[in-house]
């Protein structure tokens, strides 16, 4: 499927946003590990703390949210991700 | 985990920086010379990577003032403006940056960290936003922290960019205030002000101005990048530091705002630590006069500007986009850089290497800074060799290999 498809079909679902990360995060991932919602985002990935920061502005211009850098540090899963970006998406 | 264990990635990338031959970030300097020349590990070497952009470290009138201040008012404060009370230079340095910068406030901090740190921090709490250049001065992003503020980060330099985000937030009720620098300090970039000021007027936002590496380097007078962008009365807030063009220590905030004293009694980067001792409260006051009076330092400052970039982007090195005080070659790999440092030092010149994360977009850099006390023979010496170096290690290609190249 491809990302114009994963826009239109699922986006706004937390499916479909946790699809839309892993996508984005593919260039970080450490070998053979394929990235779930457990993935630990500081840990498991080879990112620093300045692509953390610098996916995150990402994730706000797909997702059109605001994701302040407060929140980053409580940010530690990939799930936990996409459940942050799903909540100011529905404001739940 | 042991107490200091999360640090383990910062150690190793550390040990391998010193594995390419000396420790970036522990240079021993003997012995300070004169502005522009110390002796490192018993060799003369040429300073260009101090900051330094006026070269008053050692100006005679600014020791003497020093001297001065600390046999009439003793060498510490020993405790905080609101503890220990303002001496009467305190205030009068006040005064002296309020009327340089034509604002009506201004607070003097210990250093340009803490006035970030203040500044930030107070001026926007609970249900505010602040919203960051992305490549902001660790000062900016430790602001936030100590803050309540919830923070948004732009993309750098990019209006368009600090638009939407303040787009996405325009329906919050709370106050917005947009930080960004006047020469960032690694790139040696300068803001589009002009642009940032439309932007936030149209959100009607707040914007500070941190002029920590422009103060003293651009616009008529050296009120920075303010002043040449011709903005300074959309500016509500200004920061500085005096560690770089002003050749001693302390930092300042100055406004226009109405109720800008009850920041001495809420700004607790302010509150809660020692005053500027008199001595260098004596001397900033010094280098400002004597900025005032002799702009013409600004100008040996760019004519030396000049003949670093130019000399540097002609034996093919990759630079910052913008030319000024802060001269960045840019090295892609780390680790060449560190080598490429070391040599350096050997061969009698200091710059500053500069690593990522620390650095944007993950370049590694050998970040010089220009000083207007240079002599144009300690300029060309450093570009020689930098140049030698960069040869050596094949960062950049002989001139007739890259002549040959182009053809
Ligand atoms: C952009 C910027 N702001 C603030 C500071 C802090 O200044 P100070 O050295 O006075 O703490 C610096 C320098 O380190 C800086 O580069």
């Amino acid at each position: 499927m491809g990302t114009a498809a994963i826009q239109q079909s699922s986006a706004l679902t937390k499916d479909g946003i946790f699809v839309e990360i892993a996508r984005l995060l593919e260039r970080f991932r450490a070998g053979e590990a394929t990235i779930t919602s457990e993935t630990v985002i500081a840990e498991d990935l080879t990112m620093d703390s300045l692509q953390v920061m610098d996916l995150m502005m990402e994730l706000e211009d797909r997702f059109d949210v605001s994701i302040p850098l407060n929140l980053v540090p409580e940010i530690a899963t990939v799930g936990q991700l996409a459940d942050t970006i799903y909540a100011s998406k529905t404001g739940a | 985990m042991g107490l200091l264990d999360r640090f383990k990635t910062i150690r190793e990338v550390h040990g391998a920086v010193k594995a390419c031959g000396a420790d970036p970030f522990g240079v021993k300097m003997d012995r300070i010379v004169s502005a522009t020349e110390a002796v490192i590990e018993g060799r003369p070497t040429i300073l260009c990577g101090s900051n330094n952009y006026l070269g008053l470290t050692f100006d005679p009138d600014c020791i003497a003032a020093a001297q001065r201040a600390t046999e009439e008012f003793g060498t510490g404060t020993t405790g905080s403006r609101i503890a220990n009370g303002s001496y009467f230079c305190h205030k009068a340095l006040e005064t002296d940056l309020a009327d340089f910068y034509g604002k009506k406030h201004c607070m003097v901090f210990t250093t340009g960290y803490q006035a970030n740190l203040g500044a930030i921090s107070t001026l926007v709490g609970p249900g505010d936003f602040v919203i960051i250049d992305a490549d902001s001065h660790a000062s900016i992003y430790d602001a936030c922290k100590l803050g309540s503020a919830t923070v948004i980060r732009f993309r750098h330099n990019d209006p368009v960019d600090l638009d939407k985000r303040l787009q996405r937030i325009a329906h919050e009720p709370g106050n917005k205030l947009v930080v960004v620098e006047g020469i960032y300090s690694m790139l040696g970039d300068h803001a589009p002000l002009k642009e940032f000021v439309e932007v936030k007027k149209k959100h009607g936002a707040y914007i500070l101005v941190d002029e920590a590496h422009s103060m003293g380097v651009m616009g008529k007078t050296g009120r920075g990048l303010l002043e040449q962008e011709g903005v300074d009365a959309d500016i509500d807030f200004v920061t500085g530091t005096f560690s770089k063009s002003m050749g001693a220590i302390g930092g300042f905030l100055v406004s226009d705002h109405p109720d800008f004293d009850i920041l001495r009694v809420a700004c607790r980067p302010y509150m809660f630590t020692a005053s500027m001792p008199p001595s260098l409260v004596a001397s900033v006051r010094a280098s400002l006069a004597k900025l005032r009076a002799h702009p013409e330092l600004m100008v040996r400052l760019w004519r030396n500007v000049d003949t670093l970039y130019h000399g540097l982007e002609a034996a093919g090195f990759k630079l910052g986009r913008q030319k000024g005080p802060v001269v960045a070659v840019h090295i892609n790999d780390p680790a060449l850089a560190a080598r490429a440092w070391h040599g350096l030092l050997q061969n009698g010149v200091y710059v500053n290497l500069a690593l990522p994360p620390a650095t944007p977009s993950g370049t590694a850099l050998l970040r010089c800074s220009v000083c207007a006390a240079h002599s144009t023979e300690q300029l060309r010496r450093v570009t020689d060799v930098i140049t030698k170096v960069g040869l050596e290690l094949g960062i950049i290609a002989d001139r007739s290999v890259r002549i040959a190249a182009a053809e």
